[in-house]
């Protein structure tokens, strides 16, 4: 039972750079990994203005579907030079990288989930984070089987949470509001 | 290592993974569009939120341990060859869940303008002084009962141009992890007896007066230190679990193994 009420949420505020980035927060994994790849962006506002004071994590498996996390049942595995999470500040432009490896398949209630990464923008003018998650487009099979992207009705909808393939990783371009906006969830 | 504070509730079907998610808190927290902070006009999402349920990517978190944190990082007072200026204070709280088992051993961030209200950060330039000595950014672990402390300055209030003689209260902004994806929370800890609030769409914008309440400290006699600091006391509550589905079928699972 639920005794006591939770803190509320407030905005990280337009200084959320003296605070929140780490000199290394970018690198999910360490650079010599092999597989290490790039997740790279631009935050868009509204407007279609870029969005320079917002702040990216990420939080995903292991290249195996695993979680060095107790309350993983399968039991807690540590991927040797991975984080697994991620976190950077837009710049001047908008856009982040987060340097990581790809993630395995994952058990969900029905079956496997297809490979995915759970992504959180903070920023300034957001009074809470939102929350969205990427996709791979080279896994046609497991998406067109995965139990949150068939939750989305829409196909275009749909289609911005599924990542662009780009030379040394992908693409995965958010967008807060109107055109094109993003798949965000209720987490 | 002692055993983990909650256990697995995992339930396994032949198709696949059942865990247990956390508890969903919407009253709780601030609307994403709220006209009064004009900044969220561009910023808020119009279509509706889609439901996501908590599956292991949402249920785990990083587990950040003692690496990350330099050695004063808990006191904001010492990070420089002298002490900043202001009312040195200590600010020392619990953190926990909704069922009010402590969060132990997560990471807890915070960063603050000067006693002046000034960040040193490059986009601050209203005409107050930045105080060499401080800096204003503090981390800490929390222990294994799920308390953190903090030594810092009392922060100044400062100006902002979202209406007309615009005052942001005196705050300290938090950083919280907890132990799952879900209960993850970035919020602000305000002062009691702040005469700012009225005009503050940020304090404004929890729905719930009470809920409002939850982001003041209180002033802490007990820790406050003689001849050397005031302390504040502010705990903070994440999202807790959610109960077992079935303690039949768990029984079922153990049968099995
Ligand atoms: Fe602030």
């Amino acid at each position: 039972m639920s005794t006591y009420p939770t803190t509320p949420s407030q905005t990280v505020g337009p200084y959320l750079h003296i605070g929140l980035p780490w000199p290394d927060g970018p690198y999910a994994v360490d650079e010599d990994v092999p597989g290490a790849l790039w997740i790279r962006g631009t935050v868009h506002d509204g407007a279609g203005a870029t969005v320079p004071d917002a702040l990216v994590e990420t939080w995903q498996a292991d290249p195996e579907g695993r979680f060095d996390h107790p309350d993983d049942p399968r039991g807690a595995r540590a991927h040797p030079g991975f984080r697994a999470f991620g976190r950077c500040p837009t710049d001047a432009s908008g856009a982040y990288g987060i340097r990581t490896l790809k993630p395995g398949p994952v058990p969900g209630p029905h079956g496997d989930q297809a490979p995915h990464i759970d992504v959180s923008v903070f920023a300034r003018g957001m009074l809470n984070r939102v929350v969205t998650r990427l996709y791979f487009p080279e896994e046609e099979a497991a998406n067109a089987a995965d139990p949150v992207l068939n939750g989305i009705g829409d196909p275009e909808a749909r289609a911005t949470l599924v990542a662009r393939r780009e030379e040394d990783g992908y693409r995965f371009d958010i967008r807060l509001q109107g055109e094109g906006e993003t798949v965000f969830f209720d987490v | 290592m002692s055993t983990p504070p909650t256990p697995s509730d995992a339930t396994r079907t032949p198709s696949g993974l059942h865990v247990p998610g956390y508890v969903r808190d919407p009253d709780t927290h601030p609307p994403l569009d709220y006209p009064e902070y004009g900044s969220t006009a561009l910023r808020h999402p119009k279509r509706p939120l889609t439901l996501l349920p908590h599956m292991l990517t949402e249920i785990t978190a990083p587990v950040l341990g003692q690496d990350r944190l330099g050695e004063l990082d808990h006191d904001l007072t010492r990070q420089h060859e002298e002490e900043p200026q202001g009312q040195r204070i200590i600010v020392h709280g619990q953190v926990r869940d909704s069922d009010g088992r402590p969060v132990p051993h997560t990471l807890v961030e915070i960063w603050q303008a000067n006693a002046g209200g000034r960040y040193r950060h490059t986009s601050d330039n209203w005409p107050a002084p930045l105080d060499p000595h401080f800096t204003g950014v503090g981390r800490a672990l929390t222990d294994a009962e799920g308390h953190y402390r903090f030594v810092t300055i009392r922060p100044g209030a400062y100006p902002w141009r979202n209406h007309r003689n615009a005052w942001r209260p005196a705050h300290i902004h938090f950083s919280l992890f907890g132990r799952a994806f879900t209960q993850r929370l970035v919020t602000q800890m305000y002062f009691p007896d702040d005469p700012l609030f009225f005009q503050d769409p940020m304090w404004n914008s929890v729905p719930d007066p009470k809920a409002r309440e939850r982001m003041l400290a209180s002033y802490d006699h007990d820790a406050t230190e003689p001849e050397w600091a005031l302390a504040y006391r502010w705990d903070v509550v994440l999202r807790g679990r959610e109960q077992t589905p079935f303690e039949s079928e768990e029984e079922i699972l153990e049968d099995d193994e």
